[in-house]
C-alpha cells in the first residue's frame, strides 16, 4: 500500500519550514524523529485540563492523570507484544533503561570472573554501563567482532558465549550503520548457555515489528522521542520473573510499600523501579505516537522505509568520491557514509546549509568507528515522512559537495 | 603592512560580497582552507593540538625578528578557513599587537550563525590559543 505522504507530512507542522532558504530535509531521524501534532496537543492538553500527581491522589485530576498514565503502559504493552503491564517499566530512555538493568540485575547476579557480551556495534550507551560494572565487579566484557559490511558473525558469537557468559547486552539495530542484527539467535544461544539477554531497542522500535515474547529477550529498552514520540520518556521491558528478583534501582517515593527508620518495604512491578514523579506529561503525550504508528502500521511503514533506502543507495552510489560505510543485507532506511577526502563534518555543514539536515560524527559508537578505521561518518536516517524528492535533494547536494574534491 | 583592522575591515568587505546566502559562504570559507601554507610534518604532535568534538587543529608558532609567524592545520577543510582568516589577521604582528587586537569582523559578519555554535567555541579556541603563543613570546622577548 502506498502511503498517503501528502497527509502524513501535514500532521507533522516541524517539517513545513525553510533553513537556510530551502525547505527543509529532515533526514536526522535515527537521531530523533520529528512529532505528529496529536503529539504536541495531548502534551498541551495535560497540562491545561490534567495535571496532578499520579497514584495515591484523593482527589478527580490525580485519578484522570493517574488512569491515563497507566494506560500508556497498556499500549506499550501490546506495542512490544509483552505479557503483562507489569513488565513495563517508564524510564528516561534507553540510556536509562541499561542502567537500570546494570545497577540492578548487576548488582545481584554478576560476581567477579562473570563474562557480559557485548558486540562491537554498541553505542557507548551500551558499553558503558557494563564497563563500569565490570570494573567494579572484577567481571569481564567480551566483544562480538563485525564484518567489514557491518555485520555479526554468528560464528563469532558462538565463540566467546559459556557457561561463564551471565548477559548478552547487544544492539538489536545500528544506529550508526542501520544494520538488523540476528538478535532471535542471539537470545537462543544466549539462553542456551544460561544467560539472559538485554536488547537495545533505540533504533528497531521504529522500524520493525517487535515482539519481545516471540523473541524471548529477558530484557529490552528503548526510547520515546524516536518513535515520534516525546524526549525524556523510554520504557525498559523485563520478564515478570526477573524483574521481580531484582534489586530496586533508586530509592524514593512510589518505589516503596512501606518506610520505618529500621526497614522498608518494596512496592510490587513496576513501581519499584519507578521512584519520584515521573514524567507524565510525556508518558501521556506517547499514546498518540503510538496512535500514530498503529494507524499507519508497521508494515507499511517498512516497506516505505526500505523504498527509500533502495532508491538512496541507488542514488548515491552514483556518485564518484561516496563512500557507504555498513552494507549489510538487513539494514532499516540508515545510509552512513563518507565523501573521499573530505572531513564528515564539512559535508554536514554543507549540506545543512542546503536545507539537509543529517548527523555527522561518530554517532556514540566510537570503537565501531575504530573498527573502520574512521573518525566518524555522515549519517542519513529516513522515516515515515520522508519522501524520494528529498533524496534527489540529498543525492543532488551531495554531488555538489562531492566534486570539489573528486572531479 | 596593513593594520590588524584593516585586515578585518577588508574580510568584512569580502563576506558581505557573498551576502547573505549560507551555501556560498561555507564553499568560500572551504577556500580559503586551501590556501594554507603547508604545514610541517615534524609540527604535527600532540602538544600542538587543539582538539575539538569533531575536528582537529593544528597550530605551531615560531618568532622571527620580534614577529610571531602562525603556522596552521586541521582535518576539516571548513576550520582549515576559518583559521586561515585568523593567520591572515595575526600571523606576522608583535605579540603586543596580537595580544591588544580584538577580532570584531567574526561577530560583525554573524560567524556564529554561518558556522553555528560547536565550530564558533571552536574558533574561540584557536583564538584564545594565539594570544597564549604571543603571551609566552612576549615574556621570553622582555625577559
Amino acid at each position: 500500500m502506498a502511503l498517503d505522504l501528502t497527509h502524513i507530512r501535514s500532521l507533522f507542522p516541524i517539517l513545513d519550514q525553510e533553513v537556510n532558504g530551502k525547505p527543509l530535509v529532515y533526514f536526522d531521524n535515527a537521531a530523533t524523529t520529528q512529532k505528529p501534532q496529536s503529539v504536541i496537543d495531548a502534551l498541551s492538553q495535560y497540562y491545561q485540563t490534567d495535571n496532578s500527581n499520579i497514584h495515591r491522589g484523593a482527589h478527580t485530576l490525580a485519578d484522570r492523570a493517574t488512569r491515563t498514565y497507566e494506560k500508556t503502559r497498556e499500549m506499550v504493552r501490546e506495542f512490544i507484544g509483552a505479557k503483562e503491564q507489569e513488565e513495563i517499566i517508564f524510564t528516561k530512555g534507553t540510556t536509562e533503561g541499561i542502567n537500570l538493568v546494570a545497577a540492578t540485575f548487576g548488582r545481584k547476579y554478576i560476581q567477579a570472573g562473570d563474562e557480559i557480551i557485548i558486540s562491537t556495534m554498541e553505542h557507548h550507551s551500551n558499553i558503558v554501563p557494563w564497563q563500569m560494572l565490570c570494573e567494579e565487579k572484577g567481571a569481564h566484557l567480551k566483544i562480538i567482532p563485525v564484518s567489514d559490511a557491518g555485520e555479526i558473525d554468528l560464528e563469532d558469537f558462538k565463540k566467546l558465549l559459556s557457561p561463564t557468559t551471565k548477559l548478552v547486552s547487544v544492539v538489536h539495530v545500528s544506529n550508526a550503520l542501520g544494520t538488523i542484527n540476528p538478535v532471535k539467535s542471539i537470545i537462543d544461544l544466549a539462553h542456551a548457555q544460561g544467560a539472559k539477554v538485554l536488547l537495545d531497542g533505540a533504533q528497531s522500535t521504529s522500524h520493525l515489528e517487535v515482539d519481545v515474547q516471540a523473541l524471548d529477550c529477558d530484557f529490552m529498552a528503548f526510547s520515546a522521542h524516536k518513535i515520534y514520540g516525546p524526549t525524556g520518556m523510554g520504557v525498559l521491558y523485563g520478564k515478570r520473573e526477573i524483574l521481580e528478583s531484582m534489586p530496586p534501582y533508586q530509592g524514593g517515593g512510589e518505589m516503596i510499600k512501606e518506610v520505618t527508620f529500621e526497614k522498608t518495604t518494596y512496592n510490587e512491578i513496576p513501581f519499584k523501579f519507578e521512584a519520584g514523579t515521573p514524567n507524565i506529561g510525556d508518558v501521556i503525550a506517547f499514546q498518540k505516537a503510538l496512535e500514530f504508528v498503529k494507524e499507519i502500521g508497521k508494515a507499511n511503514i517498512k516497506a516505505h522505509e526500505d523504498d527509500l533506502l533502495a532508491y538512496a543507495v541507488e542514488k548515491l552510489s552514483h556518485i564518484k568520491g561516496f563512500v557507504p560505510i555498513g552494507t549489510a543485507k538487513e539494514k532499516v532506511s540508515v545510509v552512513s557514509f563518507l565523501i573521499k577526502d573530505m572531513h564528515p563534518f564539512d559535508v554536514g555543514m554543507m549540506l545543512d546549509a542546503s536545507g539537509i539536515a543529517v548527523r555527522t560524527g561518530h554517532h556514540c559508537t566510537q570503537p565501531l568507528m575504530n573498527r573502520f578505521g574512521i573518525e566518524g561518518t555522515v549519517r542519513a536516517s529516513f522515516a515515515v515522512y520522508n519522501t524520494k524528492e528529498e533524496i534527489d535533494r540529498l543525492a543532488e547536494s551531495v554531488h555538489k559537495i562531492a566534486k570539489i574534491k573528486n572531479k | 603592512m596593513t593594520s590588524i583592522n584593516q585586515v578585518q575591515e577588508e574580510i568584512k568587505d569580502e563576506f558581505e560580497i557573498l551576502g547573505s546566502d549560507r551555501e556560498s559562504t561555507i564553499y568560500y570559507i572551504m577556500e580559503l582552507g586551501n590556501g594554507l601554507p603547508p604545514f610541517p610534518e615534524e609540527a604535527r604532535t600532540d602538544d600542538h593540538i587543539i582538539k575539538g568534538c569533531q575536528s582537529k587543529v593544528w597550530l605551531e608558532a615560531k618568532e622571527e625578528e620580534g614577529k610571531i609567524v602562525f603556522l596552521a592545520d586541521s582535518n576539516t577543510d571548513i576550520t582549515k578557513g576559518l583559521i586561515s582568516l585568523l593567520i591572515r589577521i595575526l600571523s606576522g604582528r608583535t605579540p603586543d599587537e596580537i595580544l591588544q587586537a580584538e577580532l570584531y569582523f567574526i561577530e560583525q559578519i554573524g560567524m556564529g550563525n554561518i558556522i553555528g555554535s560547536q565550530r564558533s567555541n571552536g574558533l574561540a579556541s584557536m583564538i584564545k590559543q594565539m594570544k597564549l603563543y604571543a603571551l609566552a613570546f612576549q615574556s621570553k622577548l622582555n625577559a
